[in-house]
């Protein structure tokens, strides 16, 4: 990270969308800053995954704009997303599941390299030695997320734990400046939980900057170093979790509840 | 003008045929996502088990109206039985197979059913005994056949009665839900196997319904008549968007009409260049200008990516 | 793998090499007509390796993609037969027919990739009927195609004055025709099954993969979902054309009839009844569903004879019949196919055992 850079990773304004009548978003806007784990909690159905799929372009925003590292985000497409730096995991886990652990992590990596059917075919050096760098990052990153020895299973067998941390190793191979999880302690026991709340520490601490989307509000709180709290589709507070913890409107809308 | 209405008239009558076959691949789609190939080939044994049955009772000298009759009710429970008999040996044994490998059974069967026909009924066109007086109409310049207005008549009062047994019987409902969420319908007490060979049951009546149509419309019937047939209903229940069956219905219809139309006007449209035997490719060019638009085929669901 | 039996050791390659090597003399006692069935054998291998790619690795369902073949086809018909007095050398026609099966394959994938798979399905399908329409009906008022009668006295494959046609003496050996195109063939036939090879762990192929097993999760980690379909669009339907130009050459003879749905369907099956996805099994697809009708052919008659004394039932339809009741009986009690790789094999035995549960 370089002190040079602006603050500001990504700024969502006035962001709104509608399905028929219902408006899952209406304009929200908050700031994520770099280095920073940023909470987002609310509500069953408060609009989370719908800002998140806005952002990472899977749905087309109503209104509203992204700006991201600098330059503004045409939400158009996923595959945009990824190559500006957005990286995602799924709130019901979605990983090749008939490929590898190494190869969901490899795919990852595809944003980021270039070999084509060409050079594939002929088997060029350059391709040679692209596809060995590829093994060796998703080698690294399987190791990093600790499942180096599940490399050549099936992802669809592994364990619930392994395979959200096969899908957060498998963001990171795409080099993400911001690496957003959508609810990824759900269904994890106590264990699990700790386990990954180091492992997401970590990921902050070697410089990637961080969007959880969280019901669980302990782990968000003890986490984050801002928290957004959104209800029925608006945003109700951004700001540090001991401030967004004391919040009357936030107590009502969630906490409370 | 006469000829545009001439075309729409053929039209509608070859896309009442269309819809009724149209109906047993969508129903049979929307229950269980197969596209049962092997269709066409019970339209096809539909029209020949008609052509045995009614051709030799009228060569006993019974009525031609009983004969027919009797030739189309034979032909009917023959396809419901074929059509169970298909479900019950090579689609359920698949249920849990890859996606592909039903289809791959689905083609089998059509092999195997029109091979067995040309054994059972020879390489040879056969001729369809005369059912319906031929009676002929005029209207505003066009003509229209008494056997046209039995396709059109028949086939709407059919699927009239289609429409009431899904939305007003139990078996209807169990049928909706199934298509819906099998596996909450079963948990409802919804007996899934019933549900899927209904599906199938019916639809192969319907077929042979339609089978027994094509045959007293163009007089002829033929082993391999069911595949291109198959194929256009097909093409129809797409077009209408598959599992929808309004959809099918109107997707038939609209094809007929598209054709005929199509059929009618093609010289004149490309200057002579393209001739009427061109009308096969209307169906398919349809298709993919349609789908282009509207991915899920004219009535069907959208369904949008989830995350 | 078998453990006794590796195929990549010097040993295997040496034998298979043989094997590969002798198979049209074994053939040829039996007549030429067995040599010409190894090279239809051969060519259903490249061709379904080629739509492997679309449907095994980009789970792509592609009914039509004997268009491509046909085009392939037709391009060397039409540029190297009496027909318009055309007779361009091989290395000039093959890569336009492998070219404009390429842009048609583009043309008609880049409306419809975005369809889900069914649906693109039965766009495959139809597109396919409009070639075959088409070739069957451009005989006039300008006679492109020569209309259902085809084209004929197509040139052979030839390389400068060596033609695959005819018989040639080599090494005190006499080489028929069909035994000449059966090497040429086997020779594309290696190349495609490296090129499959290599494709599939490469990251394109990974790509394609990836997009079969969950497309929305490929887009999120930042693959052009659409571009990359039409890649294995692209390349399938080149491959087709290559196979398409042997034909013609082989045959010295298209029409409009060779091209129908009912093939498109035959290279479908190839494909899953053998093992989609793996080579291997996709290889024994294609040798097993063009071998065995012609085995049937030549088995069926002389069988009833000597069962019945007589003809009791139609040879052609029996064979077939009995074609489609294999189908059926594989997929009964072999649903991931003959050979399939041994991560769908895992697959399906989960499968079955939670239907069971």
């Amino acid at each position: 990270m370089s002190t040079n850079l602006p603050s500001t990773l990504l700024e969502a304004k006035a962001v709104a969308k509608h399905f028929g009548g219902v408006k899952a978003l209406r304009d929200v806007s908050l700031t994520i800053r770099r280095g920073e784990i940023y909470g987002l909690i609310g509500p069953n159905g408060a609009g989370k995954t719908t800002f998140f799929n806005c952002m990472t372009g899977l749905y087309v925003p109503d209104g509203g704009a992204f700006t991201f590292d600098g330059a503004p985000l045409v939400a158009d497409a996923p595959q945009h997303a990824a190559a500006r730096g957005i990286a995602r995991t799924f709130q019901n886990i979605r990983l090749f599941g008939n490929m590898t652990a190494l190869e969901n992590v490899m795919v990852g990596r595809h944003v980021r390299t270039r070999a084509g059917v060409i050079g594939a075919m002929l088997n060029t050096s350059a391709t040679r030695a692209e596809e060995a760098a590829i093994r060796q990052r998703a080698i690294d990153l399987l190791h990093y997320v600790r499942i180096e020895d599940r490399a050549d299973d099936l992802a669809k067998n592994l364990s619930y734990g392994d395979q959200r941390r096969l899908e957060i190793a498998r963001a990171l191979a795409t080099e993400p400046k911001l690496l957003c999880l959508d609810e990824p302690a759900a269904g994890m026991n106590a264990t699990e939980t700790e386990e990954l709340r180091e492992l997401i520490e970590g990921i902050r601490h070697d410089g990637t900057t961080i969007l959880l989307i969280e019901h669980d509000v302990k782990l968000v709180m003890g986490l984050c170093d801002r928290v957004a709290v959104l209800d029925y589709g608006a945003l109700v507070i951004e700001d540090v979790p001991a401030v967004v913890q004391k919040d009357q409107r936030v107590i009502e809308a969630y906490l409370g509840a | 003008m006469d000829i545009f209405l001439q075309q729409i008239i053929n039209g509608l009558v070859q896309g009442s045929i269309y819809a009724l076959v149209a109906l047993g691949y969508t129903m049979v789609y929307g229950i269980m996502g197969l596209i049962n190939f092997a269709h066409g080939e019970v339209v096809m044994i539909g029209t020949l088990v008609t052509i045995t049955v009614a051709g030799s009772l009228i060569n006993a000298g019974m009525p031609v109206l009983f004969a027919g009759l009797a030739g189309l009710g034979v032909s009917v429970l023959i396809c419901m039985a074929l059509g169970w008999g298909l479900e019950r040996i090579a689609y359920r044994p698949l249920r849990n197979a890859p996606r592909l490998t039903p289809l791959i059974t689905a083609i089998g069967m059509s092999i195997v059913l029109q091979n067995l026909a040309m054994m059972i009924w020879g390489r040879n066109y056969l001729t369809f005994p005369p059912l319906l007086p031929k009676i002929n109409f005029e209207l505003a310049g066009a003509h229209f056949t008494a056997i046209q207005v039995f396709i059109v008549v028949v086939s709407g009062a059919t699927m009239a009665g289609l429409l009431a047994l899904i939305y007003r019987t139990k078996l209807g409902m169990a049928m909706r839900a199934t298509a819906q969420n099998p596996a909450v319908a079963s948990l409802m007490g919804v007996n899934i196997n019933r549900v899927i060979a209904a599906a199938f049951v019916i639809g192969s009546a319907l077929g042979a319904l339609a089978g027994v149509m094509v045959g007293t419309y163009y007089e002829i019937a033929h082993y391999q008549m069911g595949f291109m047939l198959g194929l256009k209903a097909f093409t129809a229940a797409v077009l209408g968007g598959i599992g929808n069956l309004a959809g099918a219905m109107l997707g038939g219809v609209l094809l007929g009409i598209i054709e005929a139309l199509g059929a009618g006007y093609i010289g004149d449209l490309t200057g002579g260049f393209l001739g009427s035997h061109y009308q096969d490719i209307f169906a398919f060019i349809v298709l993919i200008v349609v789908l282009m638009f509207k991915p899920s085929g004219l009535f069907g669901e959208k369904t949008g990516d989830r995350a | 793998m078998n453990k006794w039996f590796n195929p990549r050791s010097a040993f295997g390659v040496t034998l298979i090499a043989v094997a590969l090597l002798g198979l049209p003399f074994v053939a040829a006692m039996g007549g030429q007509a067995w040599v010409r069935i190894l090279d239809f054998a051969i060519l259903y291998v490249f061709l379904a390796l080629g739509l492997n790619i679309v449907v095994g690795y980009a789970g792509l369902l592609d009914l039509g993609y004997i268009a491509f073949y046909a085009v392939g086809a037709y391009t060397w018909a039409l540029l190297a037969s009496p027909h318009f007095g055309l007779h361009l050398p091989i290395w000039v026609i093959l890569p336009i027919g492998a070219a404009l099966a390429c842009i048609a394959g583009v043309l008609l994938g880049s409306p419809t990739l975005k369809l889900r798979g069914d649906y693109l399905a039965i766009v495959t399908l139809g597109f396919g009927e409009i070639v075959r329409i088409f070739m069957n009906n451009l005989n006039a008022p300008v006679n492109i195609t020569n209309g259902p009668q085809g084209i004929t006295l197509i040139d052979p494959v030839a390389f400068g004055d060596f033609k695959f046609s005819g018989n040639t003496q080599l090494f005190g050996l006499t080489l028929s025709g069909p035994m000449k195109y059966y090497y040429l063939l086997v020779a594309l036939a290696i190349l495609v099954v490296i090129i499959n090879l290599r494709l599939q762990n490469s990251r394109i192929g990974r790509a394609w993969q990836a997009i079969r097993e969950d497309e929305i999760a490929a887009k999120a980690v930042g693959i052009n979902t659409r571009n990359i379909k039409l890649l294995a669009f692209a390349m399938g339907a080149s491959f087709g054309g290559i196979a398409g130009g042997v034909f013609a050459a082989m045959q010295g003879f298209v029409s409009p009839e060779s091209f129908s749905l009912m093939e498109s369907i035959m290279i479908l099956a190839m494909v899953v009844l053998g093992g989609m996805g793996h080579i291997p099994g996709v290889i024994l697809g294609a040798v097993l569903l063009s071998i065995l009708p012609e085995a049937l052919r030549y088995g069926v008659g002389p069988i009833q004879m000597a069962l019945f004394g007589k003809m009791m039932v139609d040879p052609e339809s029996l064979r077939m019949l009995v074609f489609g009741l294999a189908l059926v009986l594989v997929m009964r009690f072999k649903p991931a196919g003959l050979w399939p790789s041994p991560e769908r094999k895992r697959e399906l035995g989960e499968k079955q055992a939670e239907g069971k549960a």
